[in-house]
């Protein structure tokens, strides 16, 4: 069976590998992740869908230790947030993994493999370092 | 605000009470606020029930057990606020002229462990975005990289906080602890230790509003939810954008409560706010106007929030302590302050306090700010 995206509203896969679907505003000129009915921070209802950037910079990170529930995945685990490059600044949740893990390190978009909710394989995103 | 007055408080006691159930806690609690007030449940024209697990129509049941239905019986679910939304809303029903008693109480009987939340798709808890501590945490850091505080601070909060605990029969945990203790215990998600996460756990409180009269005036409450934007937002949104001119839902809150009473922060005598984490507490010092960005570390140091000291804040022991039960944790921290404006808390009793305010936030991104004055 070929790897299916943990959601595919959410990503997608495909020959460059996992690519994280956002919206984009034109009138609010914000980005936003996952795509939204409307902007969610402004409401604008002009929503245009987007590929968002493969690459980032840590803001924040911590470990996961105890598997909550839900999830069927190893621990522990990195989870952080990633201020996406690109302007303005977007962040986004994420799981986080690599060496050298640490405030203002570069990370990059990569899948990652879990069970999924019904527990069959299935492709998340991590940003690794 | 109109002329609304508790006339009666009364608690389950917070903790672990094997088959006991929520509704037998509840019945304990709201049994107690009507004695207090001298009333049955047959003499209050509705009732409104804070719970989160509680189930479908968990305040009839309460109300069933007292002979105490035929009247609107209103559950209410705002997550860790949701004792805050049914004083609200019980407030809001005495001031709008429609009722002039009400009861307000919440019940709650959790499971053990990580909270698992209808909240979240599937999808988001078999990636792994989707456990509490792990934000919680995230926030913690944020909060120490733009203070300079430091897991030091953390501790010391878990440590002021149990030591209060210990004077507090109805606190699950009532042994005082170190801060070198707080810093060796389990590390959950770094920065937060085990015991710098309060349990989620069980317990009713309960409390009777009526219109004018004598007790403790309820003089301001507001519940607010986040703007959106934030990234740590406790709507965990995926994604978020540059906050730092976003007011939190609690500032937010403590702005409506305090233009509501007419008073601020330097009138409060006692403060009972909401410690999921060590770091949430810190947190809301600030939100709250009780000290500036950054100044919790001399707050600290100095011992303000002590009892004894300038303001204390979480006399009972805070959630740290007593544990969390969703429902109940707002209204006990009103019970709470209710007693320490009576001058009825004890051996934990702030001396000569006449304004307190309470605070507590959570899912649904719900903060919920109450002033009250003796």
């Amino acid at each position: 069976m070929s790897p299916r995206p943990i959601d595919p509203s959410v990503l997608r896969l495909d020959d460059d590998g996992v690519t994280l679907l956002g919206g984009w505003s034109p009138s609010s000129g914000l980005r936003h992740f996952p795509a939204s009915p409307v902007c969610p921070f402004t409401g604008a209802d002009d929503i245009e869908p987007v590929d968002l950037p493969r690459t980032g910079t840590v803001w924040l990170h911590t470990t996961v230790t105890l598997a909550p529930p839900g999830y069927l995945g190893p621990v522990p685990y990195g989870l952080g947030i990633v201020e996406l490059d690109g302007d303005p600044m977007l962040r986004v949740v994420s799981r986080l993994s690599g060496d050298g893990l640490a405030r203002g390190a570069p990370v990059h978009l990569e899948g990652e493999e879990l069970p999924g909710p019904d527990e069959e394989p299935s492709v998340t995103w991590v940003f690794r370092t | 605000m109109s002329d609304v007055r508790i006339t009666g408080v009364g608690l389950h006691p917070f903790g672990r009470f094997g088959e006991l159930t929520g509704t037998a806690m509840g019945v304990t609690a709201v049994r107690a606020a009507l004695s207090e007030a001298g009333i049955t449940a047959r003499d209050v024209q509705a009732a409104f029930c804070g719970t989160a697990y509680g189930g479908v129509a968990a305040g009839h049941r309460v109300l069933s057990a007292l002979a105490g239905t035929g009247i609107p019986i209103i559950d209410v679910e705002a997550g860790c606020a949701s004792g805050g939304a049914a004083l609200q809303l019980g407030a809001a029903s005495i001031a709008s002229g429609r009722y002039d008693r009400v009861l307000v109480f919440g019940i709650e009987k959790m499971p053990k462990g990580i909270i698992r939340s209808s909240f979240f798709a599937p999808w988001q808890e078999a990636a792994g975005l989707s456990p509490a501590p792990a934000f919680f945490a995230l926030r913690a850091q944020r909060l120490l990289v733009e203070t300079g505080l430091t897991a030091e601070h953390l501790a010391q909060v878990v440590v002021k906080n149990r030591r209060h605990g210990v004077a507090n029969p109805d606190a699950m945990f009532r042994k005082a602890v170190t801060a070198e203790e707080v810093l060796a215990s389990r590390m959950i998600c770094p920065p937060l230790t085990l015991f710098m996460l309060c349990s989620p756990n069980e317990g009713a409180a309960a409390v009777v509003l009526e219109r004018s009269g004598t007790g403790v005036r309820l003089a301001g409450i507001s519940l607010r939810s986040h703007l959106p934007g934030n990234v740590l937002g406790e709507d965990s949104p995926l994604s978020g954008i540059d906050d730092s001119a976003i007011d939190p839902p609690t500032t937010l809150a403590a702005r409506d409560a305090y233009a509501q009473a007419g008073l601020g922060p330097d009138d409060l005598d006692v403060v009972e706010c909401q410690d999921t984490d060590a770091a949430r507490e810190l947190l809301a010092w600030s939100e709250l106007g009780l000290c500036p960005d950054g100044g919790q570390a001399a707050v600290l140091a100095q011992g303000d929030a002590d009892l004894g000291g300038r303001l204390p804040v979480n006399p009972s022991g805070g959630l740290l302590s007593k544990g969390e039960p969703l429902g109940a944790s707002a209204l006990g921290q009103v019970v709470e302050l209710v007693r320490q404006l009576r001058g009825t808390a004890g051996d934990r009793q702030v001396d000569g306090a006449r304004v307190g305010l309470a605070h507590v936030i959570g899912r649904g991104a719900n903060a919920c700010v109450t002033v009250l004055v003796a």
